[in-house]
């Protein structure tokens, strides 16, 4: 819908008619539907749309209501209203579990991140009982403590003009378009809130010589909104969460289940009720009951086996749930990183992110000439020995009016584009050139100005400049070197794109709640706030959002109608059966007495994605990976081997079940990126991009959230469709030229 | 490059261990000592045998999961690094590495190279925190200012990633880095003000009953730790444990 709320797209008038988009665009063409074009998109008025209906007036709000049940099967209980208003009024209206009441209710929280860890510290302290799951040995160790640059919030505290609805809208069109309006306002409203939070619970973040906070900026926005502990602000907000979750262990409101693995969800009469976990160093298969389940167990990037993400992260919990009738929405939405450690050799195991701040004083380049390159790669050139004439800064040539700046989805397809074209460097010919040296001379020539020293003298200029880098990028750089054993400050860095992030995950409602009623999804595990592309510095700004300060509300609206229910006893048939599932399972999988390693299939599987779902993607190879995955899935049951016994610690059975998840997800993922016939965010389909090979979105067409449900083994999973509706925003092409 | 392993091998808590060799062959120099570990555990597995456990995660040396001592020392031969920092370049090949746990009476073996570092866990949840509820009704962020050195001391300390090898290192296993750590973090912020005492106090108690020992100022954690977490923390502790001692 546009900006008011007055018109409606093709597909908006087609749902509410319940015809098909051709039909109207055939009336549109003969003349019996008037429709007017805004920015080149057809809309069709409200008066048109109720002469057609024959009605006297109609509210537009209504329409989409309609419009939306008839295509999709469950409410998204956005409220109605301002959108401004829209969360105020949702917290004065749901249901609430009085105090006395929230003692009687349990609620297993799986993972904890940055979401679980703080949604479970705060769902304790409101008083109920929580169970709280990680693989790991300590809460403290989860993927989030990796996470470098930086928090959002819209606290305005540089004055620079930011607010609510300014974070909202580069949210939004930062995620080109394919989020729901309503989260990610309530994201932006709720965003100043934490950084209290944080600095009551002592957390170390950055400040100024006067003693307040500081900020910097990120990911190509133009205000600097981002509150920032040096390179390692993940770790000092995880590490104040965990610190809340300590004391609501302490108080015994929480019990954590450290090194414990959930294996499955529990459903009963349609609920979520529990899951089966398994005991990582007694290799006990337990069950939990629960009033709800919370799933807050990250994104899953290591479907790509190389990603920045840590070694453990998974799909498990999502895809269980899935499994048991949770939607899984957009899995195709990934945030590919442009600056990350190029790979090595055969024998990687994992990538090293270096934070998106770099590239606020780096320079991007590959060699001109192809015969450069090929020098390069075999080590009889060196990059400083490449004069400033031959060398391609094809950021700043393509798109001069961001330059290197431009967001992560853009730089890192530039990226591939040259490397593919055999201009890459480093030994793999995966890699281009981030290079600090104009950024050393810039910067040591202002300081010998400043204090009075000779400009001309190149060493000093050098030197003087090389201590500003160091103060403002030393950690990274140190990690470079330790990594590449190469000195960034005399010759540049070597960089390549790496899967970051997914911006896909479970489906939830306005209430964070899935399709299974009682089970909630929060963090990078849902698929809520960041769209088709996620910026900087807005992960671990949803993580505590939905932790701290939405499900602790959003789920009394459902355990309201608990509060009768009593304990959740777990010797019931539902309990039995999801246990025997889970032996079933690991059973098969310890059976083969030989064949090949978890990892082997994982490297495999992680080859296809990269190969064929990455950066760039088109129908054909779109479905040979489906073809592919599929017959790696079944070469993996029959021929992986994992030694040793499941009645004890098992590395090589817990990566198995994880690797068994991967291979169904990768397909989905697949399925998902065939069916989405447009170029948005990180989906960048090779059939719909601009002549200048610019992204091609479709707006007429695919302004939905997939919704994929799961129809039961080897059978087609169902695609539904959300429709997504902006009223407070305009849709426009992104352009950085 | 080639190299001889001997790596302490353990069933289970249960049962004894005992140091097993082996031999790597095509090592990367680029590897890092993880990836080198990854490629011995594909061989075994290909043989048919049970691959050497070991703990991990984000292997960019922030999560504190790794371990390993490697020939005698926590986290291997370089300075301020994790294991999995670590790279293979900072060997020869046709060296021979010793490779076991991070030993302390307060970290026992789960299998291999595994050990449990939960006492860690319980320390922390005896105190380490702040009592603020996070239900979101806080004063603004802004509202208490806090001096820059206070709060870059502060951020010093708290960098710790919790690996253990402090207690590894130290002849005593003595875990006072950490828990030094921890109470300098919040001493030094006015939020952590409040409650320095009972939070040292507490601290303090559950160290003693999970067995850690006590300080006798080798330095041998501070020259391990690989986040550079200073002696000074100690110092700090020991200081504000006597400060809540005298007002008791
Ligand atoms: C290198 C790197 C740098 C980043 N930098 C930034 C940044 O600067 N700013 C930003 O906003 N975002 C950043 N991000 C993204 C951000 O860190 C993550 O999206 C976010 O931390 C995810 O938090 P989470 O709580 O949802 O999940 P996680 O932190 O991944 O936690 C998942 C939890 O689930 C548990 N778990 C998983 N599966 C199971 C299972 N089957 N059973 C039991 N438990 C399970 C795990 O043990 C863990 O406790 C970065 C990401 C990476 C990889
Ligand atoms: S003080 Fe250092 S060695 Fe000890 S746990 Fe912390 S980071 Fe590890
Ligand atoms: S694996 Fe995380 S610090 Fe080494």
């Amino acid at each position: 819908m546009d900006k008011d709320g007055q018109m409606l797209s093709i597909k908006e008038l087609a749902d509410v008619l319940n015809v098909s988009q051709k039909t109207i665009r055939r009336h549109i063409n003969s003349g019996k539907i008037k429709s007017v074009k805004v920015g080149g998109v057809h809309r069709i008025s409200r008066e048109q749309v109720s002469s057609l209906l024959e009605v006297e007036e109609i509210i537009v709000d209504d329409l989409i209501n309609i419009g939306l049940e008839r295509g999709f099967p469950y409410d998204s209980k956005v409220p109605s209203g301002d959108l401004k208003n829209k969360w105020s009024k949702h917290k004065g209206t749901i249901n609430l579990v009085s105090p006395a009441n929230k003692r009687n209710i349990d609620i297993i929280v799986v993972g904890t991140g940055l979401a679980g860890a703080s949604a479970s510290a705060t769902l304790a302290e409101l008083g109920y009982n929580v169970k709280a799951f990680c693989f790991q040995d300590s809460p403290r160790r989860a993927h989030s403590i990796a996470a470098q640059g930086g928090i959002n919030a819209s606290k305005n505290y540089q004055g620079d003009g930011d607010s609510d609805y300014r974070l909202f809208y580069d949210t939004i069109k930062g995620g080109d378009y394919r989020s729901r309006e309503a989260n990610v306002y309530r994201l932006a409203e709720v965003s100043a809130n934490i950084i209290d939070q944080c600095v009551a619970q002592g957390v170390p973040f950055a400040r100024d010589y006067g003693g307040l906070l500081d900020n910097r900026s990120f990911g190509g926005v133009l205000v600097s909104r981002t509150f920032y502990a040096k390179g390692q602000t993940g770790q000092q907000l995880l590490l104040g969460a965990y610190s809340a979750l300590n004391r609501q262990v302490n108080r015994g409101k929480v019990e954590m289940f450290s090194r414990h693995e959930m294996m499955d969800v529990v459903v009963v009469d349609g609920k979520a009720r529990g899951i089966i976990s398994r005991n990582l160093v007694n290799g006990k298969i337990e069950r939990h009951g629960a009033h709800a389940v919370v799933i807050a167990s990250g994104g899953y990037g290591n479907v790509f086996y190389l990603s920045t993400n840590a070694m453990g992260s998974n799909v498990t919990a999502s895809w269980k749930i899935h499994k048991k009738g949770a939607f899984f929405a957009n899995p195709c939405f990934t945030q590919i990183h442009p600056t990350c450690i190029p790979v090595s050799g055969d024998h990687q195991s994992k990538l090293t992110l270096m934070s998106e701040s770099l590239r606020n004083d780096g320079r991007i380049w590959v060699p001109k000439n192809i015969e450069d390159a090929k020098k390069i790669r075999n080590k009889e050139l060196k990059p400083t020995e490449i004069p400033e004439n031959d060398r391609d800064y094809y950021l700043e040539r393509r798109y001069p009016a961001f330059g290197n700046l431009v967001p992560r989805d853009v730089a890192s397809r530039a990226a591939k584009e040259r490397c593919d074209a055999g201009y890459g460097v480093n030994k793999t010919g995966q890699a281009v050139y981030l290079d600090f040296a104009a950024a050393i001379i810039r910067y040591g020539k202002e300081k010998a100005i400043s204090t009075g020293q000779d400009k001309d003298n190149i060493d000093l200029v050098k030197s003087l400049g090389k201590e500003i880098i160091k103060a403002k990028y030393g950690n990274l750089f140190q990690m470079y070197e330790k990594i590449v054993d190469e000195n960034p400050y005399e010759t540049p860095m070597q960089i390549f794109p790496a899967v970051h992030y997914t911006m896909g995950g479970v489906w939830v409602d306005y209430n964070l709640m899935t399709t299974i009623p009682g089970c909630f999804a929060i963090g990078e595990a849902n698929f809520s706030d960041h769209g088709a592309n996620r910026l900087g510095a807005s992960a671990l700004m949803q993580g505590l959002a939905d932790g701290y300060f939405v499900l602790p509300y959003t789920i009394g609206d459902y355990l309201a109608d608990e509060i009768k229910t009593g304990p959740i006893k777990t010797d019931t048939k539902e309990f039995d059966e999801a246990e025997s599932g889970v032996n079933k399972f690991i059973e098969k999988i310890m059976s083969n007495k030989s064949g090949k390693s978890v990892d082997y299939y994982h490297r495999k599987l992680g080859k296809i994605m990269w190969d064929k779902c990455g950066m760039s993607r088109n129908a054909e190879d779109l479905r040979s990976a489906i073809t592919e995955i599929k017959a790696l899935r079944e070469e993996f049951y029959s021929n992986v081997f994992v030694p040793g016994g499941a009645d004890g610690y098992n590395e090589e059975l817990a990566k198995a079940g994880r690797v068994a998840d991967f291979l169904e997800l990768g397909e989905l993922f697949a399925l998902d990126a065939l069916e989405r016939n447009e170029s948005c965010g990180g989906h960048f389909r090779e059939e719909y991009q601009t002549e200048e090979g610019e992204a091609l979105r479709n707006d007429e067409e695919f302004t939905f959230v997939s919704c994929w449900e799961h129809m039961g083994k080897d059978k087609k999973p169902k695609l539904n469709k959300e429709e997504l509706n902006f009223k407070s925003v305009e849709l426009k092409s992104r352009s950085y030229k | 490059m080639e190299l001889k392993l001997k790596i302490w091998r353990q069933k289970n808590s249960g049962e004894k261990g005992a140091i097993i060799d082996y031999n790597v062959k095509k090592i990367d120099p680029d590897m890092s000592f993880l990836e080198m570990l990854d490629v011995l555990n594909q061989d075994l597995i290909k043989s048919g045998e049970e691959p050497v456990a070991f703990d991990h995660d984000c292997r960019e040396g922030i999560c504190g999961m790794c371990s390993l001592v490697i020939n005698g020392s926590p986290h291997g031969p370089d300075k301020g690094t994790t294991t999995c920092q670590l790279h293979m370049r900072r060997f020869k090949s046709g060296d021979t590495i010793y490779i076991e746990p991070f030993r302390g009476t307060a970290f026992p073996v789960i299998k291999d190279l595994v050990v449990d570092r939960s006492a860690f866990d319980r320390i922390q949840q005896s105190g380490g925190y702040v009592s603020v509820n996070t239900s979101g009704n806080t004063v603004d962020a802004n509202a208490t200012p806090i001096p820059k050195p206070d709060a870059d001391e502060a951020f010093k300390a708290a960098a710790c990633i919790g690996c253990g090898a402090c207690v590894a290192s130290c002849k005593n296993s003595s875990a006072m880095l950490f828990v030094g750590a921890k109470v300098s973090q919040y001493s030094r912020l006015p939020q952590g003000k409040v409650e320095a005492r009972e939070r040292v106090l507490n601290m303090v108690k559950q160290m003693d009953k999970e067995g850690f020992g006590n300080c006798t100022n080798t330095g041998a954690c501070e020259a391990h730790c690989p986040k550079g977490i200073s002696l000074d923390n100690i110092l700090n502790l020991n200081r504000e444990y006597i400060k809540a001692k005298i007002r008791k």
